[in-house]
Parts: structure tokens; C-alpha cells; sequence
């Protein structure tokens, strides 16, 4: 993920905002003699340049995030509220405080040179190191000099932004980091040098005294380094066999732990009674081997989260009016039943309540699928999760948070603990054939030897059980599905685990969600070909249009960028009907065509935004919802091989659009309730379908949970998305059906690699039931299977990554 | 050849010191990000200069080659 290069935008892009890069239109802003495509930018360069912090640019071309729509202002006012404060510090003593903030901004060096440079922007920040790879920074500062507030409204305003919700005050909810695969990787690798070493005299044939001096200690040393590398390294291994044991299921570590015991205990039995050298040298390199395994397929993209609840989109504060009318900043926690709200523009509603002041719009869109803001009255309950868009509302509490709709949605499905795959992984289904076989040659020649020469009998079982311990075959998994989920995370499609890569590759029927899925999320497009305006008249709608958050506004705003901002001298939303205001003298109406132009017209005048222009109508503007780039594409060729539902918390608007990629109608549901998508995907495995579920808001969370693999789709990754098996950033949609096969591609080259490693495992045997095998076969062959495996494994994965159809060449 | 046993037994305690260094980067973490120390390491310590305006401070991508390389 790293970005090594600064080759965004580099010089072939001369228009090229000087902060982050974006193309500055036809009006650049021009300060300093550089160019910024809006004053957000500026405003941080010029900070930045104050502060003497203007080598940020030095490291990167065009380091900065866009800092347009950038919200001053109260909003951060609840971090001076003393028991948010205390909870959010790591710790705070004698006026020193530390605090750990997620930044998801953090992309690259210039990234990391500022952020560990605050004290150039404010004294009072003494220390801060930043995590690259979580996206954290923990910031040591004077408690006096700077309060955590404005720590963070400085961050603000150099646009790195720290997400701070709900989660980030649950101290219980942190994540441990987990060392211990280092640590016995560590130690098998050390173990493993020493007793190479030590082996080393073992296979050399001179004999005299001092040789067998130098062999008895040498046996000893060797047992000595061989109890960690058994019992420390190798638990891992024994402990899963003895798991899966108990719940009668064989895996492939089952073998695997026969192998480490068997190899330790004859070891040990040739070199305390003086037969032989032992095979300690195999052990710890099998286990060495193995434990580079387990590391390898236990790569996670930490600074992304696979298992968020609602607690990481609530927000940490909310507003409270008391009886006289005084507002005061609680904790969300402390928000209780009766308390009177304020939810000001843009802030999230917190807990179900009734409306008491003010004209809700509220954008449920993340929540239950609706694509448009549901308005709501003094008077009507509005349910948790939505987002206020418009004037400040009051609100009264009548469910606490944890009780909410919401919650209760996130809250009903939970079962814990892992989600388990319904069908074994190929691996499981292998070791168990591979361990019936395995027993039965071992008894069977353990018999034969014992009617040809009982001495060997003893020999030749553990011999078999020796080299049929599974070690290439332990390696294909991790390193070809590790190497697969590797491809992926280069392409912007991120697995929680590798055993992903596997329970995609089995998918055989897809489900949709439509809003923010396979729609844009709050992207509706604008077509201007309705309109008729003069330039000067578009200018004036676009500084209109700016002053609204409905999402008509938004997506014409977007429409007509590239204006210099004109100042507005008057602006009124009225809710359900539209907007209005004075721009530069003139009189602007922008909304439904009964308020525009007086009149109803037969024709459908849903989906169109009407304009007039001194009370002179200027056309109209049509309102439509935007598929994603490349959803037609993407929904034919996946319709050849998979079987596509849609699953909307939407109206059927959209049905007759639709209809043309799905196979039916039956296959197309609207209006369905979280609740109705999770049985409807319930139903569908019943059926006997393995269900992959493609969806990007809370009001999904159910279904993505009990589909086979749930896939959230998001704009930004690092920010809120559901509990869910991969990420996958929205602007690589359009490669989801070469994501698929490319899962395929990664499981034949598994079973190629087990096909290969089966055939050491035959030439292994034959050595072992012959009663051939000495430790230098099982230390040559060994080593020998394993990095083979591994290097076919590799080059085959990255091969197939470069003729890859989603491989940017 | 007994001096071998002698030599055997200092480079256990050799490599067991090499062991103690590992598992001490692992604790404190070194293991936990290994992209920001290979950037942080090509910052200057030195402080600001004084904001000169003459000071064109071209992008310069750190992957050019230094001059001490």
C-alpha cells in the first residue's frame, strides 16, 4: 500500500494543484506564485509555509488531500468536555498528555515528516511518531499550551482530519498487537542454524574418539535447541491438531504434529541410546519453514477494519438542551431517555427520537438504502443512523443509543467468534484423505516389517510418519492464497483473511444492494442539456446550488464546477419545494416545477430540478441516479457465470433500468428491510446457493454477515464501512469479474502446487518403507519440497497478477 | 579438538545475544511499521531556516539519488 513514488500527478499535469495535485480548473487560485485549485488548499499551504513547515513539498509532489468542503466551527467543541478528554488520552499527568489518533488521511512521506513536525505549527506539541502502517500518530503535548481541541482543530486545519467516533473512547474495543509469530519464527530460525551446524559432523563418516566427543555433545545441544523448536514454535501446530481433534475434525494440522512429535521423540531416542543422529535438523527447519508459512498468510491490512459495529459511525458527543435552554456537550454514553437534542446540518442523529423544532431532511441512505432524504415534521420520530441535512432540528431522546433500531439491527444476528465457512477448505478435505492414507501405509508396512525383521518395524513407521508430515503441501495455502490476497490489496481489494480467496472462488450466485453499491453513493448525476442559461446565469445558479447540502444541489453543484464563487446575498431552503436566493442582484429559484414555474405538467416531473432566473424559467436539470463506471459491463459478465439477485431498501424507480442485467424479476426486490435482505440471503443458502453479497451501508451489515463471503463497497476504505469479509474501494467496481476469476486462477495454482508436493511426498515414502530413510534424505528432501513449492507457488501467482485483466498496466 | 567445545559454547551465547537483540526490536515494536523509519530516516534534523520567499523549494522526490550514495 505504501506509496514509494510521488507519481501522482507529476509534471504532465501543469495545472496541477500545488497541494494535493487535482486540476485547478479554468480559474486557479493563485498564491505565491502556485496554483490551488480551491482556498482549502490554499489555506493549508499557507499555514504550512507560517510555520516554516514548507518542506512537506519537498518529499513529494503534490503530498496534500483535497481540502475542499472543509466545516470550521464548533463542531470539535466536545473534546473540551472533561470526561470525553480523559477517555480519548492515553495518558495526561503533570500537564503532559499523549493521545493516539487514527488519521486516514496518512498516504505518504511528506505525511509522515509533518505529522511527526507538529511542534513547527504550535510549541506546545513536544513529541509525535506516526504509525504508517496502522494511519495512527500519537501526540505527546502540554495539556496547558494547547488543549486537546485545539490539537485536533489544528490537525483540521491542515487537513489531516482524525476520525474520532464512538469506538475510539471504548478502551475495551482496542486491539491488541500480536507479536508471538515473530517470536517463534525467531526462534525456530535460530534453533534451526545452530542444529544445522551441530548436525553438520553427524554426516561426515570419520570415526575416532574425539569425533565421537564432539558427536555425543554435539546429540545433545542438538536436543537441547530441539525442546523450543517442538515445543515453543511448533505448539501452534499441535495445539490446532489437538483443537480440531476434539471437535473430530481432521485438518492439516494434523499431520503436521504428528510429524513434529514423531521426529522429536526419535530424535531423541537415536541420540540418548547412541543408533543414530537424529532428525533435528529436519524438525526445525520444517517447523522454520511452517512458522515463514503462518507468517506470511497472517498478513492483515491493519489500518483497515473488518468487524466494525455501529459504535465506529456514532459519533463520540452530542449536543444537549437543558430546561432553560442551555446547550451543553455529554458523552454519547450518557444520553438518556427524556433529554432534549440538538442535531445541527450534516451531524448524525444518535439515538431514535421525536422531532420537536426545526424541519428534518434526513438522509438515511447509509442506514436502510433510501437514496433521498426522507423530510420530516415537528411532531414525527425519527429512527437513529440518518443524517440531518439542512437547519439546526430538537430533538427528544426516546430510546437510548444502545436500544435504538439501529443497534438492535447490528445487535440481533451476532453468533461471535469467527465466521465459520460452510463448506471445508480444499485443504481440510485433502489431510484428511492424506492422514487416512498416511495411518494406513504406516500400519501396514509397520506389519510387513514386523514378519521381515521386528528391530525395524519401529524404524519404518516412524519413518513414514516422519516424511509424509505435510510440509509443502502445509506451504501451498498460505503462500498461493497469500500471494493472491497480496495481488488483490495492490488493486484495491482487500480480504480479511486469505482462506477469502478460496470461499470467493466457490461463489455461485450474487447478491446486490443498489443504493451506494452498484448506484454511487451520493452520486447523482446532473444533465444539464435542459437548461437554458447564459454563462453568467450558470455562475449565479452554481453559488446558489453551493449554499444547500440536498443531494439535488450536491450533484449540480458538481455539475458546474470551475466558477469563481460569487458571493450570495440571500438564501432560503424550503424543505420539499427547494431553494432560493439573491445572487449578484438576481433572483434565483431552484427546485420542484410547481415552485419554480407555478404550474404541474402531465409529463413525469419527478427526477427533474426546475430554474428560473428573475422569476424567467431557465429549463430544467435532470436528476438521475448514477451507476457506476463499467456496472453494465460489470453485471453482464458476471450474469454469464453467476446468478445476480438486487436487494434494495429503495423504491422500484429504477426497476425498468434494471431489469435489462437481471435474469428476472423474481430476482429483483425492493423495499426490503435490513431484515428482509438477511433471510432473503438465508433462503438462498438454504437453497443450497453459495451466496456472495456485495453491499456499502449499515442497513447491510446483517446480510454481508450471513452471506458465504460479504463484500462492503466504499468510496474511502479507511473510513466507516460494515463488518464484512473484503473491502473493496469503490472505483475498482469495474474490475469485480476479473477479481473472481483471478480467486480461480489462485486456487488451480493450489491444487497444481498439491499435485507437486504429493509427488515428493511419494518419492519420500518410497524411501521411508523401504527402510531407506537416513537423516540426510529427510534433511535434503525436506528443505528441498518446501522452497521449490514456494517458488512455483510465487512466480505462478505473480505471473497470472500481470496478464491479469485488472492489473494497471 | 576440545577447544571446539569451548568455541561452540561462545558462539551460542554469540547468537543467543543476537536472539535477545531480535526479540527486543520485536517488543519495542520495531516490527509494527516498517514503512515510516525507512522515510523518517531521510528527514534533516536541522532547524527550519527562516521562511525566505527567494527559497524555490522545487519538489524534489526523495527517490533521487543523494549525493552521498
Amino acid at each position: 500500500m505504501p506509496d514509494y513514488s510521488p507519481h501522482r500527478d507529476s509534471a504532465a499535469n501543469s495545472n496541477g494543484c500545488y497541494h494535493c495535485g487535482e486540476d485547478c480548473g479554468a480559474v486557479p487560485i493563485i498564491f505565491d506564485e502556485k496554483r490551488f485549485c480551491c482556498q482549502g488548499c490554499r489555506m493549508v499551504f499557507e499555514i504550512l509555509s507560517q510555520s516554516n513547515a514548507s518542506e512537506y513539498y519537498k518529499f513529494e509532489v503534490h503530498p496534500g488531500l483535497t481540502a475542499r468542503n472543509r466545516e470550521p466551527g464548533s463542531q470539535y467543541a466536545y473534546l473540551d468536555n472533561e470526561e470525553i478528554r480523559r477517555e480519548l488520552l492515553e495518558f495526561s499527568e503533570d500537564g503532559v498528555s499523549k493521545v493516539k489518533l487514527f488519521i486516514p488521511a496518512i498516504h505518504c512521506s511528506s505525511c509522515i515528516w509533518l505529522l511527526e513536525n507538529l511542534q513547527r505549527l504550535n510549541e506546545g506539541v513536544m513529541h509525535s511518531t506516526v504509525n504508517f502502517v496502522k494511519k495512527e500518530v500519537i501526540i505527546t503535548f502540554h495539556d496547558a499550551q494547547l488543549s486537546l481541541r485545539q490539537l485536533v482543530e489544528m490537525l483540521v486545519s491542515i487537513n489531516y482530519i482524525p476520525q474520532i467516533t464512538l469506538d475510539s473512547v471504548d478502551k475495551g474495543a482496542k486491539r491488541k498487537v500480536n507479536r508471538g509469530i515473530y517470536y517463534r519464527l525467531g526462534v525456530a530460525g535460530f534453533c534451526f542454524g545452530n542444529i544445522m551446524l551441530f548436525s553438520f559432523p553427524g554426516y561426515l563418516s570419520v570415526d575416532d574418539s574425539i569425533e565421537h566427543l564432539l558427536r555425543q555433545n554435539f546429540g545433545l545441544l542438538n536436543i537441547l535447541f530441539g525442546i523450543p523448536v517442538a515445543f515453543y514454535s511448533g505448539s501452534v501446530f499441535i495445539i490446532a491438531a489437538w483443537k480440531g481433534l476434539k471437535k473430530r475434525f481432521i485438518s492439516i494440522d494434523v499431520p503436521i504434529a504428528v510429524g513434529i512429535l514423531v521426529l522429536f521423540f526419535r530424535s531423541v531416542y537415536e541420540i540418548t541410546s547412541g543408533t543414530g543422529n537424529g532428525f533435528m535438523d529436519s524438525l526445525a527447519g520444517l517447523v522454520f519453514f511452517l512458522s515463514i508459512g503462518r507468517w506470511y498468510q497472517d498478513k492483515t491490512y491493519q489500518a483497515l477494519s473488518f468487524e466494525r459495529d455501529y459504535r465506529s459511525y456514532f459519533p463520540v458527543a452530542v449536543t444537549v438542551i437543558s430546561d432553560d435552554g442551555i446547550e451543553s456537550i455529554i458523552p454519547l454514553k450518557n444520553l438518556r431517555t427524556g433529554m432534549r437534542i440538538l442535531v445541527r446540518n450534516q451531524e448524525l442523529i444518535p439515538a431514535d427520537a421525536l422531532l420537536v423544532k426545526g424541519e428534518g431532511s434526513v438522509d438515511y441512505s447509509f442506514v436502510t438504502g433510501e437514496s433521498t432524504p426522507v423530510t420530516k415534521k415537528e411532531g414525527d420520530r425519527i429512527f437513529a443512523g440518518g443524517r440531518q441535512a439542512g437547519t439546526s432540528i430538537e430533538l427528544i431522546v426516546e430510546r437510548e443509543v444502545a436500544q435504538s433500531r439501529l443497534t438492535e439491527l447490528w445487535n440481533q444476528d451476532i453468533s461471535g467468534g469467527e465466521k465459520q465457512t460452510r463448506w471445508d477448505s480444499i485443504l481440510d478435505v485433502i489431510s484428511r484423505y492424506f492422514t487416512a492414507i498416511i495411518l494406513i501405509l504406516a500400519t501396514v508396512s509397520g506389519v510387513v516389517w514386523w514378519f521381515i525383521n521386528p528391530s525395524q518395524s519401529f524404524l519404518v513407521v516412524t519413518a513414514i510418519l516422519i516424511v509424509a508430515c505435510p510440509c509443502a503441501l502445509a506451504m501451498t495455502y498460505p503462500f498461493s492464497l497469500g500471494g493472491t490476497m497480496r495481488v488483490f490489496g495492490k488493486n484495491n481489494f482487500y480480504l480479511k483473511r486469505t482462506g477469502v480467496v478460496e470461499t470467493l472462488s466457490k461463489i455461485d450466485t450474487i447478491v446486490f444492494d443498489k443504493t451506494g453499491t452498484i448506484t454511487r453513493n451520493n452520486g447523482q448525476g446532473a444533465d444539464l442539456t435542459g437548461l437554458r442559461l447564459s454563462q453568467e446565469n450558470l455562475q449565479r445558479l452554481s453559488a446558489l446550488v453551493r449554499q444547500s447540502t440536498h443531494p439535488s444541489s450536491v450533484a449540480i453543484y458538481r455539475q458546474l464546477q470551475g466558477f469563481q464563487p460569487l458571493n450570495v446575498e440571500s438564501f432560503s431552503e424550503l424543505p420539499a419545494r427547494g431553494i432560493e436566493g439573491v445572487v449578484g442582484g438576481h433572483f434565483l429559484r431552484v427546485g420542484s416545477e410547481e415552485f419554480v414555474t407555478g404550474t404541474r405538467s402531465e409529463a413525469p416531473a419527478a427526477g427533474r430540478v426546475f430554474i428560473s432566473v428573475d422569476r424567467e424559467q431557465g429549463g430544467f436539470i435532470g436528476i438521475n441516479n448514477q451507476y457506476r463506471e463499467g456496472m453494465k459491463e460489470v453485471l453482464q459478465e458476471l450474469a454469464l457465470r453467476y446468478e445476480l439477485h438486487l436487494l434494495s431498501g429503495d423504491n422500484d424507480a429504477e426497476l425498468p433500468n434494471l431489469l435489462a442485467f437481471f435474469p428476472s424479476k423474481d430476482h429483483l426486490h425492493f423495499n426490503q428491510s435490513p431484515k428482509d435482505k438477511l433471510e432473503y440471503i438465508r433462503n438462498l443458502k438454504a437453497s443450497g446457493k453459495r451466496v456472495l453479497m456485495i453491499g456499502d451501508g449499515l442497513n447491510d451489515a446483517g446480510a454481508l454477515r450471513e452471506s458465504d463471503c460479504g463484500i462492503s463497497i466504499a468510496d474511502d476504505i479507511y473510513h466507516f464501512s460494515p463488518a464484512c469479509d473484503a473491502i473493496l474501494e469503490s472505483k475498482q467496481f469495474k474490475h469485480l469479474p476479473g477479481f473472481l476469476s483471478f480467486s480461480r486462477i489462485g486456487m488451480r495454482i493450489v491444487f497444481i502446487s498439491v499435485v507437486l508436493s504429493f509427488l515428493y511426498n511419494v518419492v519420500g515414502l518410497s524411501f521411508a518403507i523401504t527402510g531407506n530413510l537416513l537423516p540426510e534424505v529427510s534433511a535434503i528432501l525436506m528443505p528441498l519440497s518446501s522452497v521449490s513449492i514456494v517458488a512455483f507457488v510465487t512466480v505462478s501467482v505473480s505471473l497470472s497478477a500481470r496478464f491479469s485483466t485488472f492489473t494497471e498496466k | 579438538m576440545s577447544v571446539i567445545l569451548v568455541l561452540v559454547a561462545f558462539s551460542v551465547v554469540l547468537a543467543g545475544g543476537f536472539l535477545i537483540a531480535f526479540f527486543w526490536s520485536v517488543r519495542t515494536g520495531q516490527y509494527d511499521d516498517p514503512y515510516s523509519a525507512s522515510v523518517r530516516i531521510l528527514f534533516d534534523d536541522e532547524k527550519p531556516r527562516e521562511a525566505s520567499k527567494t527559497d524555490p523549494a522545487p519538489a524534489s522526490p526523495i527517490e533521487e539519488p543523494s549525493p552521498n550514495q
